[in-house]
């Protein structure tokens, strides 16, 4: 929060993108499915005799890392299921070398030395891997490793397009389409529709084979809808088609009718992303091989001290530690408590939703045809429908008060009734809280100065939109002492809003039942450019005060406002449902950085 | 807090001059009040009905203005120009005038026995050679929606009605009839309907069906009869056709009956206050007189000024200022409250004009001098009260647990205390009546039935919206719960529970038993019968019984989550001490599904209120 985090906040909101980390990307397959390029883990990985293994991480971390094989451990967690495939990305990962046999790396030197020099020799990685008889990857891979190198190759990306079958296109290819098998299944006295569309892949075929008029529909057929063949007999086109892309002849095929096919997904265009790899200038077939990492055969052999290491590559990130989380809401509450303490107020109990009409309103002097009581604000109780138990003497008092007046007030001059105070509901407020604890203060004895607070859970029965929910935190301070003066509370806000980050503030005259007079708290906005409200305080009315039994010379000064207002602020969040209930992203969560108001 | 909307020149223009859209707003922030919005009728009509909708609507700026709830007198164009041009002293609060006629001469309503029991309260004025114009008009009508939507409460505790004088004949009778006896033509309808047939004809009103519940199901409706059988209205309802007031009505007789006198007399002030600007002896108000069945009678309206008497030195005090008693005299006066210093200057006295019902105690005096003062005007100070901070042990305890649990590996969730029946209970494989849970009388949306009994619902709802995050998913929650508690001075009581859940391709009982050994650790709980914990399986439980645990340290806690929850087999019950604080388990495939989840689960819920 406060004046300059505010900015801060939506700053980020904005440049979000920007904050990622750089990501190095490497080649590999760009189906057309894949609308966004999916970022690579950076390689580099040692040349090396071993087959590279393949390990999963999960896609989600979506950044690039410097480690390798601490990453084993990872991918050893996981299986592949096909419901867990899209939470985790391929990638290739190179392992230092052990073994003897020769490498990826130097097997492609062994090719690319018999290629001519100069601009014309190389060699393409596709034609290098099928080969090698090596995956594509792997070979990008010690192409990488090369590169890193220095100018022993040089490498230049090239880009080619080529069609593929879709599973669906080769189910096609195998048992023909399914306006084909629809036709087949067509005896020639007909189909009742309905049966007919209980046959695999019934919908689309019914409505490709109408619409080539190879069938047709007879709606008032007796026993229902039935559909007759329309021609004798019928060509497979869209087999063909695909059996010359799997031929390797999709580029023979028309651009309409590729078209066509990948609109019905049977066809996949496939970019592939392969190199052009030539001869560098500093050229050999005999590579030093450098040590990915210090082990501790090394430390223990001495033999580090004349090897050579590979460079990291600083521009990844690292491998984030597996940990828990803590809730942003809750992180601001934990601070908005570190702030009370620190001013020195005392905790109050709230450990109690539902709250009787009494302590929620009439002990408040909120009158009781205060629009606040009215069911479309408040949510009221069917069980326990009721409070068994009020404060006797002390509802006498209230009761008073309200209907006829005392301590100095004209009262509200109504019938109170008893049955509405025992009326149960959620607390719309914790100034409830506040009140019992106040009423608790009054019959402790002899009278001594509080501070108190409370942050908890409060309900209103609202109509749910970005800013509202049924249920929200709420924070209430509370200074209870003799001389107080509404000054003290603009300097004890100020004290409060300053920690928050919050300096400037401005008060408005407002209106609240239980305060008089009452302020709402604004506070200059710099990225809206205008002042917002961020709280509401007042001075208790002694109306309230008196009937609990506090001396007349006391005066109790109170301010609220939500938790999740700051909250969203700080974390630059603007849909409340994206911050509190079970619909959260836990990504938000994993994500959201440390809490610190006065920053 | 009602919005007032206001045509911004004409403000002006009764202001005497213009200002700014901010100036405005400033002097607005500086008299609590807020310009809300600055915008113009077609504006509106585009942003509710679409543009092509507007076109051809005004584009006189208006200005939407939020009113203190208790500020009936500044709901109109009136009240607002007379309460900003006394606070800038351009002008001095008129006096309003209660003018009694002579014996014989006035209006008289009468009220029978038969609305005792339906809508006791009448009160009535007349407003004499008033001149209306259309925007004076608006504003009168205005008003009176304004009042009936706020301090009359939808019209359930008091109701206006304005007539036409000229076309009525007192003396006027407010009774009770069945509604068969009751027939008359409603306001701008073309034919006479019976009160049976105008609750039939309202039914659809998007606007009068609201305020049919207040009398329909009683055996007689509240209505106004002038000498000749004439009906002025059924009130709450509707005004009758006849009586109709327009732009040429010259003399304006306003009821207001209600339920509540109080309210019923504060809301005839305000509007004969407001309105009696524009009678031809200005502000002056002819009084009615109202016969109770008991014979008595009353004259109405009171419009009665109170003397209170403050000190100068409390409203310094109480503020924080130290003005002399005549300057904090002119600060109220500013307010509407004509003050004078009196007694050597050791006393204030103010007086509160009819239209200041709001003003009921020396709090709302000191607070109108605080408004004139200026609030950003008065020094802050921090309080001198020196107090110790301590935490709630319970809040205490929670706050340090979330710390480790997150260290364990554990995401912190944070869900509704508000859910379904069927998140409880069905869900659960357990029946609601089991759950002992709170019920909620009027929620909007099934989401509000119940107050949470487990928090193991929402930690699987949090799940079921994360499907696509990788797995494994560790969650957890501290957070309350609540039950009925009839020892309760409420009926119910919230307990602290911990809930954590692991969500895999395997159950991974291990991970969360090894959670609550970490957690017992942490609470210095060693893992033995006698004084430590222990787990034991639990057995099939007979049908869904609802079982109270034995009081410990003064504190009743229930069973937390029934194992009718749990794979058979697969769930135990913590025992702290002998005593039981929670379970844990794989959760039956029944709940994973119903919850719309496809894996394995492991949960653990306990009441942490043992430990503090």
């Amino acid at each position: 929060m406060g004046v300059l985090s505010w900015q801060e906040a939506q700053g980020s909101l904005t440049a979000k993108g920007e904050r990622e980390p750089r990501r190095i990307v490497g080649l590999g397959i760009m189906s057309s499915e894949i609308k966004a390029p999916r970022p690579m883990t950076s390689l580099i990985g040692l040349i090396t005799s071993q087959s590279p293994r393949i390990a999963l991480r999960p896609h989600s971390l979506r950044r690039p890392e410097r480690g390798s094989s601490r990453r084993t451990q990872d991918g050893a967690a996981h299986s592949s299921s096909s419901a867990e495939k899209e939470h985790f990305r391929v990638t290739a990962v190179a392992f230092p070398a052990v073994a003897m046999s020769p490498s990826v790396a130097e097997l492609l030197l062994q090719r690319l030395e018999r290629t001519p020099p100069g601009p014309e020799g190389g060699l393409c990685s596709l034609e290098a891997a099928t080969a090698l008889g090596l995956d594509h990857q792997t070979l990008v891979g010690a192409v990488k490793s090369l590169q890193a190198l220095g100018k022993v190759i040089e490498a230049e990306t090239r880009a080619t397009t080529r069609w593929e079958l879709s599973a669906e296109g080769a189910e096609v290819l195998r048992d023909g389409s399914p306006e084909v098998r629809l036709f087949h299944s067509v005896p020639t006295e007909g189909l009742l529709q309905s049966d007919a569309m209980k046959l695999p892949g019934a919908q689309v075929g019914f409505s490709k084979a109408m619409a080539n008029k190879w069938l047709r529909l007879n709606k008032g057929a007796p026993g229902g809808p039935r559909i007759f063949r329309a021609v004798d007999a019928v060509q497979d086109t869209v087999q063909n088609s695909l059996r010359q892309v799997q031929e390797g002849n999709g580029n023979s095929l028309s651009e309409r009718e590729r078209t066509d096919l990948k609109k019905r997904k049977l066809l996949l265009e496939v970019t592939l992303k392969s190199y052009w790899i030539r001869k560098g200038s500093a050229f050999s077939t005999a590579v030093v091989r450098q040590e990915t990492d210090l082990t501790p055969e090394m430390i223990a052999t001495g033999s580090w001290r004349k090897l050579p290491f590979k460079a990291y590559n600083f521009s990844a990130l690292g491998l984030p530690p597996t940990c828990g989380h803590l809730h942003p809401l809750l992180k601001v509450r934990s601070q908005l408590r570190q702030i009370f303490l620190e001013m020195g107020f005392t905790e109050m109990p709230t450990d109690n939703f539902v709250e009787s009409s009494f302590w929620n309103f009439d002990a408040l002097f909120q009158p009781q045809q205060h629009p606040a009581r009215d069911q479309h604000d408040t949510f009221f109780l069917q069980d326990p429908a009721e409070a068994p138990e009020l404060p006797t003497s002390y509802m006498a008092r209230v009761k008073k008060v309200h209907s006829q007046g005392g301590y100095g007030s004209q009262g509200y001059k109504y019938e109170w009734k008893v049955e509405e105070a025992r009326k149960n509901l959620l607390r719309t407020h914790t100034t409830s809280a506040s009140a019992r604890a106040l009423y608790h203060l009054a019959h402790q004895g002899k009278f001594t100065p509080v501070k108190y607070f409370s942050i908890d859970r409060v309900f209103r029965n609202e109509s749910l939109d970005a800013t509202h929910l049924a249920e929200f935190h709420q924070v209430e301070g509370v200074v209870a002492d003799r001389g107080l003066t509404l000054g003290h509370l603009m300097g004890i806000l100020h004290q409060f809003f300053t920690k928050l980050g919050i300096s400037k503030l401005r008060f408005k005259p407002a209106y609240n039942p239980y305060t008089e007079p009452s302020m709402e708290v604004f506070s200059y906005h710099e990225g809206l450019k205008k002042w917002v409200e961020v709280g509401n305080s007042g001075v208790f009315r002694p109306e309230l005060l008196l009937p609990m039994g506090l001396p007349e010379s006391v005066s109790v000064i109170a301010w609220g406002l939500s938790l999740e207002r700051p909250t969203m602020i700080k974390y630059g969040i603007n849909n409340i449902r994206e911050l509190v209930g079970h619909r959260v992203n836990l990504q938000m969560i994993y994500d959201s950085p440390l809490c610190r108001l006065d920053a | 807090m009602p919005t007032v909307s206001v045509k911004r020149d004409l403000l002006f223009q009764a202001l005497g001059r213009s200002y700014t859209d901010e100036e405005f707003n400033d002097l607005c922030f500086e008299f609590g009040l807020e310009l809300d919005e600055v915008t113009s009728e077609k504006d509106i009509i585009s942003k509710e009905k679409g543009e092509e909708k507007a076109e051809g609507a005004s584009e006189t700026v208006l200005y939407k203005i939020d009113v203190p709830a208790n500020r009936y007198d500044l709901l109109c164009l009136e009240g607002l120009v007379r309460g900003l041009q006394v606070f800038k002293e351009r002008i001095n609060l008129p006096r309003y005038e209660k003018i009694i006629p002579a014996k014989d001469e006035g209006q008289k309503l009468i009220i029978t026995e038969e609305t005792v029991k339906i809508r006791p309260h009448a009160v009535a004025a007349v407003l004499r050679n008033i001149t209306f114009t259309k925007e004076r008009y608006d504003s009168f009508i205005d008003l009176q929606e304004k009042l009936h939507q706020n301090i009359c409460r939808r019209r359930a505790l008091v109701a206006i009605g304005t007539h036409d004088l000229d076309t009525i004949s007192g003396p006027f009778t407010f009774t009770a009839k069945a509604p068969s006896e009751i027939k008359f033509k409603p306001l701008n309808q073309s034919q006479e309907y019976t009160a049976s047939q105008i609750m039939d004809l309202y039914r659809t009103d998007s606007h009068l069906r609201h305020y049919l519940h207040l009398i329909e199901n009683k055996p007689r409706y509240p209505v106004i009869f002038d000498s000749n059988g004439v009906v002025l209205s059924m009130p709450p309802i509707i005004n009758g056709d006849h009586s109709k007031i327009s732009l040429n009505t010259r003399n304006v007789f306003i009821e207001c009956t209600g339920t509540d006198m109080t309210k019923a007399k504060i809301v005839l002030d305000i509007i004969v206050a407001m309105f009696s600007e524009y009678c031809e002896k200005q502000f002056t108000v002819e009084a009615v007189e109202v016969t109770y069945p008991n014979g008595k009678t009353h004259i109405y309206p009171e419009l009665a000024y109170r003397k209170d008497k403050v000190k100068p030195e409390l409203i310094n005090k109480k503020l924080g200022i130290s003005e002399t008693p005549s300057s904090l005299a002119k600060l109220l006066t500013r307010m509407c409250l004509n003050s004078h210093v009196i007694g050597n200057g050791n006393n204030i006295e103010i007086e509160i004009p009819p239209t200041r019902a709001d003003v009921i105690h020396a709090c709302d005096i000191v607070e109108d001098a605080a408004i004139a003062y200026g609030y950003n005007n008065i020094q802050m100070v921090i309080p001198k009260t020196y107090t110790i901070a301590n935490q709630l042990p319970l809040n205490k305890l929670t706050e340090l647990l979330r710390l480790d649990l997150a260290a364990a590996g554990f995401t912190e969730a944070l869900t509704f205390a508000l859910c379904s029946m069927e998140d409880i209970a069905d869900k659960l494989g357990m029946d609601v009546s089991a759950t002992n849970a709170v019920h909620i009388a009027n929620p909007k949306t099934a989401e509000f039935q119940v107050a949470r009994t487990t928090l193991l619902p929402g930690l699987l709802k949090t799940i079921a919206a994360n499907r696509k995050m990788p797995l494994p998913l560790k969650l957890f929650e501290i957070s309350d719960i609540v039950v009925k508690d009839p020892t309760k001075d409420v009926g119910a009581k919230n307990y602290r529970r911990l809930c954590a859940i692991y969500y895999n391709k395997s159950p991974g009982f291990e991970i969360i038993h090894g959670l609550l050994d970490r957690v017992m650790q942490l609470l210095e709980v060693p893992p033995n019968e006698e004084n430590g914990y222990t787990i034991k399986a639990t057995e099939a439980e007979p049908e869904a019984e609802t079982y109270w645990l034995p009081v410990q340290h003064g504190v009743h806690y229930t069973a937390t989550m029934k194992s009718s929850a749990f794979f058979p087999g697969r769930c135990a019950e913590i025992f702290v001490r002998g005593q039981s604080v929670g379970k844990l388990g794989v959760l039956h495939p029944d709940v994973i599904t119903k919850f719309e989840l496809t894996m394995p689960c492991s949960a653990l819920e306990i009441n942490i209120e043992p430990f503090v």
